[in-house]
């Protein structure tokens, strides 16, 4: 489903040129639930940001789907993640003066969906995690862990195909960790590719597979 | 653009930041507020002017003797004018383009009037038939003088509707009754007034023949008023001209003398008032604008900072699927509400204090000489509100596309 051949990365820097990712060739198929590991400055948070089309990256070819994803323009980018993709953030990146539901239906919204189908759909996925109570609520009214699921309902609202979490749990103590990597086993089991960050490995060792970043490229699996 | 969840987030970004959405929109308040006060005041000053021109026939030359000031043809220079009957006739019969035309002889001094046991003073003044066109005179019962009046020398008058008031008894029918002029006696033949005021109301004419008759029977006419019949500058200027020739020819005077007579081009002077006018609006229009301007500046400035402090919301739109185009159109948005909005406000309150201006002058009975009927035009408003719309969209421009530059990636910095 995911197809990385080659992928290069630098960012320079003034008169310096730091190449984060080496040539990184990686294939994750549908339905797969990956952990990525590396310390920091192994370029895990770039291939997540090149996975989520958040950002370009220089060489190599990156197949979504059969999607070739390269040279697009913002608007491109844009329309792809919105309808392929969802993101779950360390610090959930909640609208601070919106309701959880409208936050849940943020994406639809820019499908141009009308509003009483969002919240309906957002209402759904809201129950979904557990959180229909709080539809309401707004972000400020919430526990951290509520925080992430409003977050996760946000990223499923739109069926994507691949939800892609950096540290979903960095922000999180560790009982609240592990019911949200519980709850993106759920998403994963009904089919949906789950790609997360981590530098926990009892995290990492929830996942099915684990890739591990060293200086821009891959270490072992 | 009408979608609930953009004007939500107008109003909320409103209400987070009170103090710096009311200042902004002070500015821009204030400048449309200025504006259309400074269109007002303007307005005031161009009416009081018109108003000042509403008495006499706008299309209208006036002539007065003068001196010649060049020696011509062996004649010597400062010889004194006089014109008579016989200038009349020439204007009447030779220029072409004259339409009404009357000549004034001056009577000195005040006349008594005598009507039963009453007896009051007022100003005389004596002039052909169609000096009727030529101050806005108004019969209000009877008739002006007529031709017959000035061919048989008639002893009639007509009189102000003040005068009425002065010597008749109130409800008495003044048409037909004989009151008498230093001595004279002559018949009522009509009442006018006259909305160039009081003074203007107090007057009686007289024929003109008929007070030459009585001053010994002269042919002077002291000044002569004639209306054109081409209304455009140019014509008036032709007509003005071909007057100073034939002036010159019958009183022996060199044409490009210009002391030997003094003419008065209404349109002229009118037309010279109109540019002054239009200067001063075009000054009041721009200093109207550079305070939109300045207020529009403002806006951009505190849309700039709302973009800065909303680069991690957007980032985060951005991840989740938010174009370039959707971040502008909500920048903009905000930035022509707030524009919109204050501007609106502004214009309203302007047209307050311009009406309110104008109902007290009113009601008060104030007369300025030179503040007349403040007003705001239609189109004015409406290029008013064009301007605060564009405006409000150039403000929000730059900080848009600033914020349509702002990475998604920043959604994932911590």
């Amino acid at each position: 489903m995911i197809k990385l051949e080659n992928i290069r990365k630098s960012y320079t820097t003034g008169f310096n040129t730091l190449e984060v990712l080496k040539g990184i060739d990686l294939e994750i198929l549908e339905g797969e639930f990956v952990s990525i590991m590396g310390s920091s400055g192994s370029g895990k948070s770039t291939l997540l940001n090149i996975l989520g089309i958040l950002d370009a990256y220089d060489q190599g070819n990156y197949y979504l789907g059969d999607i070739l994803v390269k040279n697009l323009s913002q608007t491109q980018a844009a329309r792809l993640r919105n309808q392929h993709l969802g993101f779950v953030f360390q610090s959930f990146n909640l609208l601070a003066f919106k309701s959880a539901w409208e936050n849940v239906a943020l994406p639809l919204y820019y499908q141009k969906i009308p509003r009483a189908e969002r919240r309906e759909r957002a209402l759904k996925y809201l129950d979904r995690v557990g959180l229909l109570d709080w539809a309401d609520h707004l972000p400020t009214q919430l526990s951290g862990g509520q925080q992430q699921r409003v977050a996760i309902a946000r990223s499923l609202i739109t069926q994507p195909r691949m939800i892609l979490a950096d540290e979903p749990t960095g922000a999180l103590d560790s009982v609240t960790s592990h019911e949200i990597i519980k709850l993106f086993k759920e998403v994963n089991e009904e089919g949906i590719t789950v790609v997360l960050v981590t530098h926990e490995h009892d995290i990492a060792e929830m996942t099915n597979r684990t890739i591990f970043l060293k200086d821009g490229l891959i270490d072992l699996e | 653009m009408f979608d609930l969840d953009n004007w939500q987030e107008i109003f909320d970004t409103i209400r987070r930041h009170k103090l710096r959405t009311f200042l902004t929109a002070l500015s821009v308040w204030w400048g449309i507020f200025m504006l259309v006060v400074l269109l007002g005041s303007g307005s005031g000053l161009r009416n009081s002017f018109e108003h000042n021109f509403r008495d006499d026939a706008l299309n209208s030359i006036w002539v007065y003797r003068g001196q010649t000031s060049i020696s011509y043809q062996g004649l010597p220079a400062g010889r004194y004018l006089q014109f008579s009957n016989d200038d009349y006739d020439m204007l009447r019969n030779e220029v072409e383009g004259i339409d009404k035309l009357t000549g004034r002889y001056y009577l000195t001094g005040e006349y008594v009037v005598n009507y039963q046991d009453k007896s009051l003073s007022f100003d005389v003044r004596t002039v052909h038939p169609d000096h009727l066109f030529l101050e806005n005179t108004l019969m209000t019962e009877g008739r002006f003088i007529n031709d017959k009046d000035i061919r048989e020398i008639r002893k009639v008058c007509v009189l102000g509707d003040l005068i009425v008031e002065d010597l008749f008894e109130e409800g008495a029918d003044p048409v037909g009754e004989y009151v008498q002029v230093k001595g004279v006696e002559y018949q009522v033949v009509g009442v006018f007034t006259d909305e160039g005021g009081e003074n203007e109301r107090r007057r009686i004419y007289l024929p003109i023949t008929t007070a030459q008759r009585i001053d010994s029977g002269t042919e002077r006419i002291h000044q002569l008023m004639f209306t054109v019949s081409d209304p455009t500058l140019e014509g008036s200027k032709k007509v003005e001209e071909q007057v100073r020739q034939h002036m010159a020819s019958l009183h022996q005077f060199d044409p490009k003398d210009d002391q030997a007579l003094y003419i008065n081009n209404n349109l002229q002077e009118y037309q010279q008032f109109q540019t002054v006018f239009n200067m001063i609006d075009g000054f009041l229009w721009f200093v109207g604008i550079g305070s939109i301007i300045a207020g529009v500046i403002g806006v951009s400035n505190i849309m700039l900072i709302v973009v800065k402090e909303r680069t991690r919301e957007i980032g985060v739109r951005k991840a989740l699927g938010a174009t370039p185009r959707s971040i502008i159109g909500m920048i903009l948005l905000e930035s022509v509400f707030l524009t919109g909005m204050a501007g609106y406000i502004g214009l309203l309150s302007g047209f307050g204090v311009v009406y309110g201006i104008n109902a007290l002058m009113k009601a008060n009975d104030v007369e300025l000489e030179f503040f007349y009927n403040p007003e705001v035009s239609f189109g004015a408003v409406i290029i008013a509100l064009i301007i605060l719309v564009v405006c409000g969209a150039l403000a929000g421009l730059i900080p848009a596309l600033q914020a349509a530059k702002v990475q998604p990636i920043e959604a994932m910095k911590q």
